[in-house]
């Protein structure tokens, strides 16, 4: 991590690491079917280019996996008094300061697979569209505590339009 | 008839719209289906058959905006606007008026024919106009708008409008050349003409298949040109004690007020050409103006254009703060120039205790204004590139859609230091506008 990008002294929370067990399902189902039959078929024609191309896919499938590890571990949030810090990203980094007084709602929502594992994402919005406060990956529990937590402070430091 | 404005609840009196308003919806509902049938199926039917099916269409169309009228009705009550309309889904809407972020009367063509207005309250939410009345008669539009307003600001809803004093007047001449002036323009036009050109002296089959490729060009400049003008002629800014009033429209006529504080962010544009003259334009966002791409347009500007030092002079009264737009801006680091090779000179940034002033470009050159009392959030973001480079940008995002402020390209160790101050400032100004 680059330190002069986020802030000093802040004591960042991760996401669960049960995110990174669903990205990589989602991208294994996605890539690994159609990869097999690619080179299957490819292999009926030539065996040595279906499996140079399998040994090809293969490398790609373990370079994939490898890099959803780390995207998902420059997920980052942290509470401070004031406002709420979000980072992520590896290649684009970002990082968003939203003043608890600025929430207009907030949206915890969970897909199929991650009710499964039991995470959720929460995402808090300002009268911005272009605010950018979403954090994916958060065990249950901990999303229904950010959430309350900050529809609380929202609340009491809310500030007009 | 002094003192509190509330009023005992369910005694406030119920008022209908203006009884010509079918009339003028009527036209609307039949355009809006003739646009459905197309004139192919209206070939298809025949010249006789679509002249027994038309007379059904057009009564059909002012039976249902007759019974849609018949069933819509609005009060005040209290601080809040309700409006009741809907004949099957009935819907009951109620708008509290100290959440209005601007209060417009636009009349169409047809209704200045007919005397008639539409009232517009902006409130954010969904985009389109979240609570519009129309049609009203025209006075009453007016009367209710000031009515609203003084009630939005909590002072006697029946003391007389506030007496307002105008600050910009733009002569159409001026309007039609800072037009005629934009690279759109200049640019675009003879590359549209001579790309039509070179393509009928190929073939007229060329030209022909080619056209839904060149009509969205054309398409885009009508828009920026002959819309614009359409939209700013006549334009009038003044500023009264409920808001600053903006009066507009050649065909369509538009009288916006904004009430004091909804102003979220400022913008001076000076395209290249308009340099020479010393000429600027201002644009602002409200939060609550949304919609279509239309009315995105209409309610964009502030000033279309005037002399630079008026522009300069209006952001720093609405912004209040002294010289705001003169505030000495830092540059960005050379190594910047890797980035944005073209324009990296011009990004500056400065910021006060409450307002923060952003500028670039080169050839079009951008001053966004932001107070920061309006600042949502705050992002940075950082490419590869700019990673590299120790560089990254600072976005300040506010309400409304039309402008964002992005402060490109600055030291790393600066834009730390912006974040904790910005946010300190902003968090400063937002407890500071609470208190009273």
């Amino acid at each position: 991590m680059d330190p002069a990008l986020y802030p000093a002294g802040v004591s960042w929370r991760p996401v669960s690491p049960r995110l990174v067990t669903v990205r990589r399902a989602l991208a294994l189902a996605a890539l690994v079917p159609l990869s097999l039959a690619g080179c299957v078929a490819l292999a009926l024609a030539s065996v040595p280019v279906g499996a140079g191309v399998a040994a090809l896919l293969a490398a790609l499938l373990g370079w994939v996996w490898w890099w959803i590890g780390r995207t998902c571990r420059s997920w980052g949030y942290a509470e401070r008094a004031d406002d709420l810090l979000v980072r992520h990203g590896l290649i684009i980094r970002r990082l968003s300061v939203v003043p608890y007084g600025r929430m207009q709602f907030i949206d915890v929502t969970a897909g199929p697979i991650d009710r499964r594992v039991r995470i959720a994402t929460v995402h808090l919005h300002t009268a911005a569209a272009a605010s950018d406060a979403r954090i994916p990956g958060l065990p249950a529990g901990e999303a229904a505590r950010l959430r309350d937590r900050l529809a609380a402070l929202g609340e009491a430091r809310a500030a007009g339009l | 008839m002094t003192g509190t404005p509330a009023a005992e609840p369910g005694t406030a009196q119920l008022h209908r719209l203006h009884p010509l308003t079918p009339v003028l919806r009527g036209f609307k509902y039949f355009s809006a289906i003739a646009a459905l049938v197309s004139v192919r199926e209206m070939s298809q039917l025949g010249l006789a058959r679509t002249l027994q099916v038309l007379p059904v269409i057009v009564v059909a169309g002012f039976v249902l905006a007759y019974v849609s009228w018949r069933f819509t009705w609005y009060r005040i009550e209290g601080r809040e606007l309700h409006v009741e309309s809907g004949v099957l889904f009935r819907r009951s809407r109620r708008v509290p008026l100290e959440r209005v972020q601007a209060v417009d009367i636009v009349r169409p063509l047809i209704g200045r024919a007919l005397g008639l207005a539409e009232l517009r309250l902006e409130v954010v939410g969904q985009g389109a106009s979240e609570a519009p009345l129309a049609y009203l008669a025209d006075e009453q539009a007016h009367l209710l708008r000031d009515r609203l307003l003084a009630l939005a600001a909590g002072v006697d809803e029946h003391a007389p409008a506030p007496a307002e004093t105008v600050l910009a007047r733009v002569p159409t001449r001026d309007l039609v050349v800072s037009v005629l002036l934009l690279s759109q323009v200049v640019v675009g036009l003879p590359v549209l003409v001579g790309l039509s050109v070179i393509l009928l002296l190929v073939s007229v089959p060329v030209f022909l298949a080619s056209l839904p490729g060149l009509g969205p060009l054309a398409f885009g400049i009508f828009r920026t040109t002959v819309q614009r003008v359409l939209v700013e002629y006549g334009f009038t800014l003044a500023r009264s004690a409920d808001g600053l009033r903006l009066r507009h429209g050649l065909l369509e006529t538009r009288l916006q007020t904004v009430p004091p504080g909804r102003v979220q962010a400022l913008r001076i544009v000076q395209p290249v050409l308009w340099r020479r003259r010393d000429w600027a334009r201002v644009e602002v966002d409200v939060a609550g103006y949304g919609g279509d791409e239309n009315e995105q347009l209409a309610t964009r500007a502030l000033l279309p254009v005037a002399p630079m030092a008026i522009c300069r002079d209006l952001v720093d009264r609405i912004v209040g703060g002294g010289d705001v737009t003169g505030m000495p801006r830092r540059g960005v680091p050379s190594r910047a120039a890797w980035c944005d090779p073209v324009q990296w000179r011009r990004l500056g940034l400065g910021y006060s205790a409450d307002v923060l002033v952003v500028s670039r470009g080169r050839v079009r050159r951008v001053l966004d204004v932001v107070p920061l009392a309006k600042a949502q959030s705050i992002r940075v973001v950082q490419g590869p590139w700019q990673r590299r480079l120790r560089l990254a940008s600072l976005h300040v995002d506010t309400a409304g859609r039309r402008l964002s402020t992005e402060a490109a390209h600055r030291d790393l160790a600066e834009v730390q230091q912006l974040v904790e101050g910005l946010s300190d400032a902003a968090r400063a100004e937002r407890e500071r506008r609470r208190l009273p």
